[in-house]
């Protein structure tokens, strides 16, 4: 039952790995392409630290909105003295940017979601971590301690963090029940009152929708579009450019348009929801996963190949795969924990949030229903050569957006 | 004045001397040590991140490590000049700049005109701090203090609601960016103005009166090619700062509001591609490098 | 020309609009800044002082605010030496390339702010330099030189060659020329200079964007503050402050100069 169906996503995972590393040796090589190994990651012989040290007092982070909450931050800080510095990024072409030249010696840790861990691992930014001295890392789903975005010939190179999907978020006011369909945020009726991710992989989200609206494009994976594919998804989303009232980059900035009623529906992460509902007006918003499915985000907690305080970055691993940490933090963010004892402290802290959350058993099958982001690249699963590789993407978005 | 002055002549350091009569004997000495550090400076520094920035421009990127590859290559310039999007960033750019420039004159004009011909002296001097202060206010407080002034709930709608008229929908949009930039460029556009307008001489304005024009022809044709120099001169300003700035599009710039400085700033702080940011930023160069030199054949540079 | 009574009375009501354009969103800063709600909608429900001790108490902007003013002392220092050595170098002598090298002063404050960031960026970058205070101070003094050495030149160019050769007639070598005859004459205008400077480096976050790497200084901070959107009244407070600190010096500069040098300069 979870074994096979978790053992499907590791054969999709796998394969992503593979074409991956095919690309990049395509892509990096030189001449000696022929009958050479694949490449290995640049940081692979970098052997982890084996124990961790004291403190350095101070921990840079490149982090998603919310990641860091005061409410579990602060403890951490008061326990270990080190104080953090946090850079929230919009998207994870901002987090691969900010990471480049082993995050500079400027960043320590960067919480990178499936489309960003491969860019930065074969980048050599990131190097390997020693899952031992995580000691919470023995109660990680079977899936999540080497999971094929991390895990490389099985030199790990983070901490799997948490995963959830992107919703619908709406006003409850201009939307008396949940939208079934992905389409109110293609409908001209909302024109100007609408607000989407300001990230390329939005064009994801794009072919998703017309997985289900026009099967007769053929698409399977919204990652691995040929160029049909893509101008059609394309077509779609500058169709969509007039009824946008601003592409939201931090999720504070998604917060402030529906708080302002700048617009009515968009896309968004469960976070803006739970932020939305905290204000005195909170019934006005709610969210929703329409009937053509969503995208979603795994995220690892990755260590910079120059962190300049590694010690206090093991502690912050440490402390946020904490069943208690990872209960708090799948609550306040709105996702799913990778610790399978997080289970029992959700349903303490918010009685039935375990299930909702799909933080128990029903996991593995909610968790294959989502199209988590992955790097688009050039070969297509089966293997073909004809699908648009990531840097497309980058430049159709600048000309989607106008 | 500092000039000492004792009954008896100084006596000379034991050091100087020598180093005195050094300077004497090759008097390009000193202005070259003096030069050498702050030449040295911007020529090390300065210049040589100017050259390598246009260097990079001819580079790109491994798209999935998003490296710099060291090929010479003029992929980034054909992306520019063939893709319609580039195109429309930069009309629009230069188009916003344009309007504020004109807005900004418009603004000034009269302003200027009551500072330089009107005002008493004391009034000049105050007049002139007042508008000096502002430009010296810090640029995000600024910009800030719009985005409060224009969101949903801020002063201007409460202002247009409490007169029964319906809000204003512009917190996100070009027309907001157009507020903004005219409202933080306006005393650029003053002070050049009104420094033309303050040397022109009252005789000539006096024989225009005496050949029998009347106010508004005088206005026309003595005052305004006069002043057009001063205008120039702030153009400059509000033209080049129109054109790199990428805070405020990021701030409170809507869904078709990219300028050339935000997109410039996404490549590097997002994409990563500093190459192809490179290749962009040589736009405003150019359009500043042709706009110097008709303000320079205008006579601007005089009036800075 | 005499302008006719409405003439008149058409351009007080203009400038007096101009006054009220220029300076009430500044005034609603300060306003906000004592707002006792923490949502920035306008009419203000209240007036308190909480928000003060609050953003003193905040670790990060004391953090930046101590950033900013050692990346301000030291810029304007090495700025203060340099640019007055290029103006007196550049006053004094007549040589080949004069106008080329006062033309290059002047570039830094004439290009746009980003293309000096983006280029000092990948300058550093280029050279394996990480990002640091130091490179941030890089950034600074490069355009801080221009403030001084403008500055500097201008009085140069307005005290008399002739006071200079009278002292060293009276016997004065270089040194004490230097020392008591030009130092004096020019004193004023390098303190405006270096006031200037301060307040340019103190403000300054387009170049900074670029060169600063973890570190924040206090524009960075409000920058990431605004669009964060979450500690919006400490952002009131911090910018009423920032306001305060570059406008002091800048009053004081122009008293200095008789307001020509202020004038001259874009501010960032």
């Amino acid at each position: 039952m979870r074994a096979t169906e978790s053992s499907t996503s590791l054969l999709r995972w796998a394969c992503l790995a593979a074409a991956a590393v095919v690309t990049v040796t395509a892509c990096g090589s030189s001449s000696t392409a022929t009958g050479s190994t694949i490449a290995p990651p640049p940081t692979a012989t970098m052997k982890p630290q084996a124990s961790i040290g004291a403190g350095e007092g101070q921990l840079n982070l490149i982090l998603w909105d919310g990641y860091a909450d005061k409410s579990w931050a602060d403890p951490f800080t008061a326990a270990t003295g080190c104080k953090l510095n946090l850079h929230p990024a919009g998207s994870s072409d901002e987090m691969v940017s900010l990471m480049k030249d082993g995050g500079g010696g400027q960043w320590d840790m960067v919480s990178a979601s499936g489309d960003a861990d491969l860019r930065l691992i074969y980048s050599g930014d990131v190097k390997p971590m020693n899952t031992d001295l995580i000691p919470d890392y023995q109660n990680f789903q079977a899936y999540f301690k080497s999971p094929p975005y991390n895990t490389i010939s099985g030199v790990h190179y983070g901490i799997s963090l948490q995963w959830g999907p992107n919703t619908l978020l709406y006003n409850t006011k201009k939307f008396t029940t949940a939208p079934t369909s992905w389409s109110v945020i293609y409908d001209k009726a909302y024109q100007g009152l609408v607000t989407v991710p300001d990230n390329p992989i939005q064009i994801a989200d794009g072919a998703l929708y017309l997985m289900k609206t026009k099967p007769s494009l053929g698409i399977t994976d919204p990652y691995e579009l040929t160029r049909p594919q893509f101008d059609a998804t394309v077509a779609l989303l500058k169709s969509q450019q007039p009824l946008i009232k601003h592409y939201w980059s931090l999720a504070a900035d998604e917060i402030t348009l529906f708080q302002n009623q700048d617009v009515v529906v968009g896309a968004a992460w469960p976070y803006q929801t739970i932020q939305l509902k905290g204000l005195p007006n909170g019934s006005d918003f709610a969210d929703t996963i329409p009937q053509e499915g969503a995208t979603g985000w795994a995220d690892t907690w990755m260590l910079a190949t120059k962190a300049a305080h590694p010690n206090c970055a093991y502690m912050w691993a440490k402390w946020v795969s904490t069943a208690q940490v990872q209960a708090e933090q799948a609550l306040s963010f709105g996702e799913t924990p990778v610790n399978s004892k997080a289970c029992a402290q959700m349903d303490a802290l918010q009685s039935g949030s375990c299930k909702q959350y799909h933080a128990d058993e029903t996991g593995a099958a909610y968790f294959n229903t989502i199209k988590f982001w992955k790097t688009p690249l050039a070969t297509c699963d089966d293997g073909s050569n004809s699908c648009i590789p990531y840097a497309d993407w980058v430049s159709a978005w600048t000309t989607i957006k106008g | 004045m500092a000039v000492k002055t004792t009954g008896r002549l100084p006596s000379k350091g034991a050091g100087a001397a020598p180093l005195q009569g050094l300077f004497w004997r090759h008097p390009w000495l000193r202005p070259l040590l003096l030069l050498a550090p702050p030449v040295g400076w911007f020529v090390l520094i300065y210049f040589a991140a100017l050259v390598l920035l246009l260097v990079t421009a001819f580079w790109t990127i491994d798209p999935f490590t998003t490296q710099i590859v060291q090929s010479w290559s003029l992929d980034n310039f054909t992306t520019i000049v063939s893709d319609s999007t580039y195109g429309t960033i930069i009309g629009r750019t230069v188009l916003l700049a344009a309007l504020v420039t004109i807005t900004d004159a418009v603004l000034a004009f009269p302003f200027a005109y009551y500072m330089a011909r009107v005002a008493s002296r004391r009034w000049q001097t105050a007049l002139f701090a007042a508008v000096l202060l502002p430009l010296w206010a810090s640029y995000l407080a600024r910009l800030y203090a719009w985005i409060l002034i224009l969101n949903h709930s801020g002063l201007l709608n409460w202002s247009l609601q409490s007169i029964g008229l319906p809000p204003a929908n512009i917190g996100y949009s070009n027309v907001a960016m157009w507020l903004v930039f005219s409202y933080i460029w306006l005393p650029f556009m003053i002070i050049p103005v009104y420094a033309a307008l303050e040397r022109m001489p009252e005789s000539l304005l006096e024989a225009a009166a005496d050949l029998g024009a009347r106010r508004w022809r005088t206005l026309r044709d003595v005052v305004l090619p006069l002043v057009l120099p001063g205008v120039i001169a702030g153009s400059i300003f509000t033209f080049s700062l129109t054109l790199g700035d990428y805070i405020t599009p990021i701030l409170i710039g809507g869904a078709s509001s990219n300028l050339i400085g935000n997109v410039v700033y996404a490549n590097i702080g997002i994409a990563n591609n500093v190459p192809f940011a490179a290749a962009l930023t040589m736009v405003p160069i150019a359009v500043m490098a042709i706009y110097l030199t008709i303000a320079q054949r205008l006579g601007a540079f005089e009036a800075l | 020309m005499v302008e006719g009574i409405g003439a008149r009375i058409l351009l007080r009501v203009w400038v007096a609009l101009i006054l009220v354009f220029l300076f009430l969103p500044l005034l609603l800063i300060f306003f906000y800044a004592f707002n006792t709600s923490n949502v920035e909608s306008w009419p203000i429900p209240g007036l308190t002082l909480k928000w003060f001790s609050a953003t003193w108490n905040d670790d990060n902007v004391r953090t930046a605010l101590g950033l900013s003013l050692q990346v301000g002392l030291v810029a304007t220092v090495i700025a203060l030496v340099l640019g007055s050595c290029a103006a007196f170098a550049i006053h004094r002598t007549d040589f080949f390339g004069r106008e080329v090298v006062s033309l290059m002063f002047i570039l830094p404050l004439a290009l746009p702010g980003i293309i000096t960031g983006i280029a000092l960026n990948a300058f550093f970058s280029f050279n394996n330099i990480q990002l640091s205070i130091w490179t941030i101070v890089v950034g600074h003094t490069t355009f801080c030189i221009v403030v001084v050495y403008n500055n500097v030149i201008a009085r140069l160019r307005r005290t008399q060659g002739s006071l200079v050769e009278a002292a060293m007639d009276l016997g004065a070598n270089g040194f004490q020329v230097f020392r008591d005859i030009t130092l004096p004459l020019i004193s004023t205008s390098v303190v405006a200079g270096a006031m200037l400077a301060f307040a340019l480096s103190f403000d300054e976050v387009i170049v900074t964007t670029f060169t600063a790497g973890a570190q924040s200084t206090l524009p960075i901070w409000i920058f990431g503050q605004i669009r964060h959107g979450v500690l919006l009244p400490e952002v009131n407070v911090v910018v009423s402050f920032v306001i305060l600190v570059t406008v002091i010096p800048v009053l004081f500069a122009a008293r200095l100069t008789g307001g020509g040098g202020a004038a001259r300069v874009a501010a960032r």
